[in-house]
C-alpha cells in the first residue's frame, strides 16, 4: 500500500509576475496587424466628408469636381448614399436654446440604461448609438460626416474629398454651453443611475454643519487621440461581411453594423487583433464602420477607411464639458454631515450622453446626507462617450478638490479629513465592500511621498525661486464583471490553445490571460497561445470599464480549470497512463506533467495523454458569469494620489516632478503590465490637470486645435517620478481571479491631487481644468 | 494633397529658375510644407527638392567662420547640425538655445535653417482651410480676430491678421542682427537684415516676406557680436517640450561691470514675425543690471501691445519672460 499524501496546493508559478508581453516583440517589429494593415487584394480607400457649419441641413453637394479627380471611384452624399434598412435616426433632439425654456426634449424612443451601470449595460447603450451614416441631410455638429470618396488610393480619395463643394441651410447653432438652457429633467438618464439621487436631508446637514465649502469646478470638453485612429477595412463574400476594425469591443460593432444592414449577426466578423488605444471612444460603433460597409458593398470591393486626425475631433466621441456645484458641510471635528454634488455636463444634439461625474461622491465618503443630480444641456457638437474612467476622472476633480477646501476651512490634514469619513460600509447601499484598502493606500503612499514633511500653509515650502506644493486625492473606480466566454484545447505538443473574444487595447490582455490559463492548467505561459479579437471566438465584454480582467480573466481561469480536469480525468481512467487509477484530487500538474500523492515516481503528460488520444485535442468551451456576489457586496477599486508641484511664481510654469500612488485592485495578474496601467492613468491626469482641452469656436462650433501639435498631452519632460505601489487584496467576490481591474483607476484623482498641490504652493485655487499658466498669473 | 510635380534640383542656378514659376516650392525638410500640403492649405503645383544642391556645393550646408569672427550658416544644413555646433554653442548660445528648444529631435534632424526661418504661422484658422482667413485667401476675413485667439499675436497685428510668428530660431537671429543671403532667379546673390526679411501683416497678411518667387535662402550670418557671449532663449510655453512659445525672449547683454554696454532683445510668440525690441534696448544699453531696469525695458517692449480676448496675459507673460530671461543672462 502506498503512502497518501496529500497534494500541494497548485503553485502560483506566473501570476502576479512582471511577465514581458507575449506581443511585445510583435509589437516592436512591425509584426502586429492593426485594423489598417490587414493586406486585402483589390483594396479601394475612402475618405470621409465632414460638415464645415454646426447646425442646418445640406442643400446640395456638387461632386463634379472631385469625380475628375483620377482614380476616383465613387462619391457618396447625403443623396446618393443608399438607404440603410436598420440604422437608426439621428435626432432630432433639437439644442437647447440659449434663452427661455428648453424645447421639446425629441423622440421618447431613446434607450433608458439599465439601472448598476455595469458592463452589460453599457455595451446595450453602445450598440444603440445613433451613428450619422448618410441616411439624410441633418448636420447637427461642425465636423459631422456628410459624405464619403472612394478611390483607388489613399492620396486621390483626399484630394476628391477636398473638392466636394458643399451649400447649406443654415440654422442658428448653440455652442455657448454655459448659456444654454438644460434639458427637460426627464430627458436626463445617466448611466447606472438615477438623475436625482439622496439619501438623508441635505439642508439638514448643511444646517447643523460647523463649515461649509460651496464651489462649482469646471472641466473641459477633451477628445481622446489614442495613437492609432480608428480605422475598419470591410470586405463583402456574397451577404457576409468581414470588418478588421480598431475597436475595444468587437461585438457591438458587429451586432451594430449587422442591425444597419437589416443581417444577422452571424453575417458579420469584427477581427480586432490589435488595438492601438482606444481609452473609450473605440469602445463602440461609430459612423465609420458602417460606411466603410456601405461603400465595400456599392463599389463591390473591399474599402479601407481612416479617419484624420482631424476626424478625430468630434466624431468618435469625448469626454463633455462638466460644471460641478459641491457643496460640503461638516462638523469642527471634521465629520462629514452633508455632501450635494451637482453636475452639468454637456451632450449633442444626436444623444443625450450623461457624464457619471457624481457616482463617487454617494460612496466614497460616510455621510448622512448626501444629495446627488444630474443635468444636461444639447449643443452642436459631437456626441460625448466614454472617456478614461468617465465619471469618475471628472468627478474626483470636483470632489477631492472641495475635500481639500473644506480641510483648509477645518485646518485639518486633508489625509486625517479623509480618514474621519472612512467609510467602512458602502454607505449608500449598505452593503459591505467585496474588500477596501483604502486606509492602506493612504498610509503607503503618505509613507513613501514624505507627506509629513509638508507644512499645511500655502506659499510655506519652496526651493529657491520654485514654490513647492503638496497635495492629495483618493481615487477610486467601481469593479465590474460581466458575462464572458473562453476555449480552451489541449495540442499534442502539450500545448495549450486558449481563445476568447476579446481585445488587446494595449493593457497587455494577451500576456495577463496566458498567465491565467497557464497556471490554472500547470504548464509554463509560453506554452499557452492565447487568441482574442474575433467574433468567431466565444463572446466577451468590451474591453472598457476595467471589466477584462475580472470577466475574461475568469473565463479564461475556468476554462484551463475545465480542461485540466478532464485530462486528468482522461489520464486516470486511460489504462495506458501511469496515472491509471489515481484519485483525482491527489493529481498534481507542474509544467505538463501530471504526478499523483498516491504514486510515487510515476506521471504522464498533457501530451503523452494527446498522443494515446489518437492525436486528437481535446477542448472544452465554458460561459462565466458573475454570481450573487455581486448583490450582496459593493465592488469598488481605492487608491491614493500624492503629488509635488513646482510653480515658478513669475511665470506660472507647474511642473510635478513626482506622484507617488498606492491602489488596492484585488488580485495583480501582472505587475509590469498593471503598473503600466497606473501609469498611464497617470500621466493621463497630469494632461487633465495641466493641458488638455479641445477647444471650439464659439460662432462656427469648428473644433479649433484639432491635431496634437496644438491639442497638448504630456510629452515626456512633462513626466518626473511616477512611484506606485499596488496593496494586494485578493478579492473572489468580484472575480474566480480575484482580480478587480486596474485600467480605470489610475487617472482618477490625479488632477484633483495637482491642483490641491497648486493650491498649497500658491495659495491660489484653481476650479477650472486644465491649469493653464494664464489661470495663476 | 493634390497631385504635384515632383523636381529634384541639381544645381542653384536651375532650382531658383525654376522656383520662379507660379505656385512652385521648393522643399528641404519637409517638415512645414508637407505638413500644409496634407492640411489643402499649400496646392502647389511644383515642388522643387533642394536637398541635392549641397552635394554639389558643401557650403549651402557647411557651418563655417566668417573672416570678422562671425559664424556663416549654410541655408540647408539642419537644425541639429547648428545647435550642437561647438562654435555657436560657445559664441552664440541664444542660437543653439532657440533650436534646442524647437520642435522634437526628428524634426530637427530633418527641418533646415532656411526653411525653419520661413515657417508659416500655427493660427489654427489659416491650418484650416475650412475657415476664412486672409493670409490664406485674401480678402476672406480673420477668424482669428473674434475668435479663439489665445495663441495669436499683440505686437505688429492689423485689422486683417492677428497669426503668430511661431518659430524660435528668427526670434534669436532678429535680436543678433545677422544677416541673409539670398540667391535670385536672376543669378544674383543680395543680402538683408533678418529683421527685413519679415513683414508685418498690415493689409496683405499673404505676403509674410520679402523674398520674390524663386528666390532661394543659401546662407545666414551670425556677426561678430561681444554681447553674444552671454546670450540667452528663455521660452516659456504650455508643456516642457514639444509646443510653441506663448512668449519666449532671445537676449543678449554686454556688460562692463553691473552696467549694461549692449544690448540686444528679441520677443518671440507674441508678435506677427519674429520681433526686435529697440525700445526695450534703448532703455537697457548705458544703465545698471537692475531689476528696475529690466522691468522698465518690459513695459517698453510691450508697450504697443493690442491683446484681443483670450491672450492678454501674454502682455503680462512677455513681461515677465524678458525680465527673467535678463535677470539669468545678467547674473
Amino acid at each position: 500500500m502506498t503512502m497518501y499524501r496529500k497534494p500541494k496546493p497548485p503553485r502560483r508559478a506566473s501570476l502576479g509576475q512582471p511577465l514581458d508581453r507575449v506581443d511585445g516583440r510583435l509589437k516592436v517589429t512591425g509584426g502586429a496587424r492593426y485594423a489598417a494593415e490587414f493586406a486585402v487584394p483589390n483594396v479601394a480607400h475612402a475618405v470621409i466628408v465632414t460638415s464645415t457649419i454646426a447646425r442646418g441641413r445640406v442643400k446640395s453637394m456638387d461632386t463634379s469636381a472631385a469625380e475628375k479627380v483620377p482614380g476616383v471611384i465613387r462619391v457618396f452624399t447625403p443623396f446618393s448614399a443608399p438607404r440603410l434598412p436598420g440604422a437608426p435616426k439621428p435626432g432630432p433632439h433639437p439644442p437647447s436654446q440659449n434663452a427661455g425654456a428648453a424645447q421639446g426634449g425629441g423622440p421618447q424612443g431613446r434607450q433608458r440604461q439599465g439601472q448598476g451601470g455595469q458592463g452589460p449595460a453599457a455595451r446595450g447603450a453602445l450598440s444603440m448609438r445613433v451613428p450619422t451614416v448618410l441616411q439624410d441631410d441633418g448636420v447637427r455638429y461642425n465636423g459631422q460626416p456628410i459624405g464619403l470618396v472612394v478611390a483607388d488610393t489613399f492620396e486621390h480619395a483626399r484630394e476628391a474629398a477636398y473638392l466636394v463643394r458643399v451649400r447649406y441651410e443654415y440654422e442658428t447653432a448653440v455652442i455657448d454651453w454655459s448659456t444654454a438652457a438644460l434639458n427637460k429633467p426627464e430627458d436626463v438618464h445617466p448611466l447606472g443611475g438615477e438623475r436625482t439621487v439622496t439619501r438623508g436631508d441635505v439642508a439638514k446637514g448643511l444646517a447643523g454643519a460647523a463649515v461649509t465649502v460651496d464651489h462649482t469646478y469646471i472641466t473641459p470638453l477633451e477628445n481622446h487621440n489614442p495613437m492609432e485612429v480608428h480605422s475598419t477595412l470591410a470586405q463583402w463574400e456574397g451577404d457576409s461581411l468581414t470588418l478588421y476594425e480598431s475597436t475595444q469591443g468587437i461585438t457591438s460593432v458587429r451586432n451594430t453594423v449587422a442591425r444597419h444592414f437589416g443581417l444577422t449577426p452571424d453575417k458579420v466578423r469584427v477581427v480586432a487583433y490589435f488595438t492601438g488605444g482606444g481609452f473609450g471612444s473605440k469602445g463602440g460603433p461609430w459612423s465609420h464602420e458602417t460606411l466603410a460597409a456601405m461603400a465595400a458593398r456599392e463599389v463591390e470591393r473591399p474599402v479601407k477607411l481612416v479617419l484624420t486626425r482631424r476626424q478625430m475631433f468630434g466624431p468618435v466621441g469625448g469626454r463633455p464639458r462638466t460644471e460641478q456645484r459641491v457643496t460640503l458641510g461638516a462638523t469642527s471635528d471634521g465629520t462629514l454631515t452633508a455632501i450635494r454634488h451637482h453636475s452639468k455636463s454637456t451632450t449633442s444634439t444626436i444623444e443625450d450622453w450623461v457624464e457619471p461625474a457624481t457616482s463617487q461622491t454617494r460612496m466614497l465618503y460616510e455621510c448622512p446626507n448626501v444629495e446627488t443630480q444630474y443635468d444636461l444641456v444639447r449643443v452642436n457638437v459631437g456626441t460625448p462617450t466614454f472617456m478614461r474612467a468617465p465619471g469618475e476622472s471628472t468627478g474626483t476633480f470636483a470632489l477631492e478638490s472641495a475635500m481639500d477646501e473644506l480641510a483648509y476651512a477645518l485646518k485639518m490634514d486633508p489625509v486625517a479629513l479623509r480618514l474621519k469619513n472612512y467609510a467602512e460600509k458602502d454607505p449608500e447601499s449598505g452593503k459591505p465592500w467585496s474588500s477596501k484598502s483604502l486606509r492602506e493606500c493612504y498610509a503607503s503612499a503618505a509613507t513613501r511621498f514624505g507627506w509629513s514633511r509638508r507644512t499645511p500653509e500655502p506659499r510655506s515650502m519652496r526651493d529657491g525661486r520654485w514654490l513647492i506644493g503638496y497635495g492629495m486625492a483618493t481615487a477610486t473606480y467601481p469593479a465590474r464583471r460581466a458575462p464572458a466566454g473562453a476555449v480552451a484545447r489541449m495540442m499534442p505538443n502539450g500545448t495549450a490553445w486558449v481563445r476568447a473574444g476579446t481585445q488587446e487595447i494595449g493593457c497587455g490582455t494577451y500576456t495577463s490571460m496566458s498567465q491565467i490559463a497557464a497556471d490554472a492548467l500547470g504548464i509554463a505561459p509560453a506554452h499557452v497561445r492565447f487568441e482574442l479579437g474575433s467574433t468567431d471566438m466565444p463572446e466577451n465584454p468590451a474591453s472598457t470599464g476595467s471589466v477584462t480582467a475580472a470577466s475574461t480573466g475568469s473565463a479564461v481561469h475556468d476554462v484551463a480549470v475545465a480542461l485540466r480536469q478532464k485530462l486528468v480525468q482522461l489520464a486516470i481512467s486511460d489504462p495506458q497512463s501511469p496515472l491509471h487509477g489515481a484519485i483525482e484530487s491527489d493529481v498534481r500538474v507542474v509544467d505538463g506533467r501530471l504526478t499523483a500523492g498516491g504514486l510515487l515516481g510515476k506521471s504522464d503528460t498533457f501530451a503523452a495523454l494527446i498522443v494515446r488520444n489518437g492525436d486528437q485535442p481535446v477542448e472544452v468551451t465554458v460561459a462565466s458569469r458573475p454570481g450573487a456576489d455581486a448583490q450582496q457586496y459593493s465592488m469598488h477599486s481605492f487608491g491614493a494620489v500624492f503629488t509635488e508641484v513646482r510653480v515658478d511664481p513669475d511665470l506660472a510654469i507647474v511642473r510635478v516632478p513626482r506622484i507617488v500612488t498606492a491602489h488596492a485592485v484585488g488580485r495583480i495578474l501582472n505587475a509590469k503590465t498593471a503598473r503600466s496601467q497606473i501609469v498611464g492613468g497617470v500621466v493621463w491626469g497630469v494632461g487633465m490637470a495641466l493641458e488638455e482641452e479641445t477647444l471650439i469656436d464659439p460662432r462656427t462650433g469648428r473644433y479649433v486645435n484639432a491635431d496634437l501639435a496644438e491639442y497638448h498631452v504630456p510629452v515626456n519632460a512633462d513626466i518626473g517620478t511616477i512611484n506606485t505601489a499596488f496593496i494586494e487584496e485578493p478579492d473572489e467576490h468580484v472575480s474566480t481571479v480575484g482580480a478587480k481591474g486596474v485600467g480605470e483607476i489610475g487617472i482618477t484623482g490625479v488632477a484633483a491631487s495637482i491642483a490641491n498641490a497648486v493650491y498649497h504652493a500658491t495659495g491660489k485655487r484653481v476650479r477650472e481644468l486644465p491649469i493653464r499658466l494664464e489661470r495663476l498669473l | 494633397m493634390i497631385d504635384f510635380e515632383y523636381i529634384r534640383a541639381t544645381d542653384l542656378a536651375s532650382a531658383v529658375g525654376a522656383g520662379a514659376a507660379a505656385s512652385t516650392r521648393f522643399v528641404a525638410g519637409g517638415t512645414n510644407l508637407i505638413d500644409l500640403m496634407k492640411l489643402d492649405v499649400e496646392r502647389p503645383s511644383h515642388v522643387i527638392d533642394i536637398n541635392d544642391l549641397a552635394r554639389r556645393d558643401p557650403s549651402l550646408a557647411a557651418i563655417s567662420e566668417l573672416p570678422d569672427g562671425g559664424i556663416r550658416v549654410g541655408g540647408l544644413a539642419r537644425m541639429r547640425d547648428v545647435a550642437w555646433d561647438a562654435r555657436v554653442r560657445e559664441r552664440y548660445p541664444v542660437v543653439s538655445q532657440s533650436l534646442l528648444l524647437a520642435a522634437s529631435g526628428q524634426l530637427r534632424n530633418m527641418a533646415t535653417i532656411g526653411g525653419n526661418v520661413l515657417q508659416r504661422t500655427r493660427c489654427p484658422y489659416f491650418r484650416d482651410t475650412a475657415m476664412p482667413c486672409n493670409k490664406r485667401e485674401p480678402g476672406s476675413g480673420c477668424s482669428a480676430i473674434h475668435g479663439i485667439n489665445r495663441t495669436e499675436a499683440v505686437l505688429g497685428t492689423s485689422e486683417r491678421c492677428i497669426a503668430t510668428y511661431p518659430g524660435d530660431l528668427a526670434v534669436a537671429l532678429v535680436a543678433l542682427g545677422a544677416t541673409v543671403h539670398v540667391h535670385s532667379p536672376n543669378g544674383q546673390e543680395r543680402a538683408l537684415p533678418i529683421a527685413n526679411l519679415h513683414v508685418v501683416p498690415g493689409a496683405h497678411p499673404e505676403v509674410e516676406t520679402v523674398l520674390r518667387p524663386g528666390e532661394l535662402i543659401t546662407a545666414i550670418d551670425l556677426p561678430a557680436l561681444a554681447a553674444a557671449r552671454r546670450s540667452l532663449y528663455l521660452k516659456v510655453r504650455d508643456r516642457a517640450s514639444y509646443a510653441f512659445a506663448l512668449a519666449s525672449a532671445a537676449v543678449a547683454v554686454e556688460l562692463d561691470g553691473r552696467n549694461i554696454r549692449d544690448a540686444r532683445v528679441g520677443l518671440g510668440g507674441i508678435a506677427t514675425k519674429p520681433w526686435r525690441s529697440r525700445e526695450a534696448e534703448r532703455l537697457l544699453v548705458g544703465k545698471q543690471a537692475t531689476e528696475q531696469t529690466f522691468r522698465a525695458a518690459a513695459d517698453a517692449a510691450l508697450a504697443a501691445a493690442r491683446p484681443q480676448r483670450d491672450n492678454a496675459f501674454k502682455v503680462t507673460l512677455a513681461k515677465r519672460t524678458l525680465i527673467r530671461a535678463l535677470t539669468e543672462v545678467t547674473a
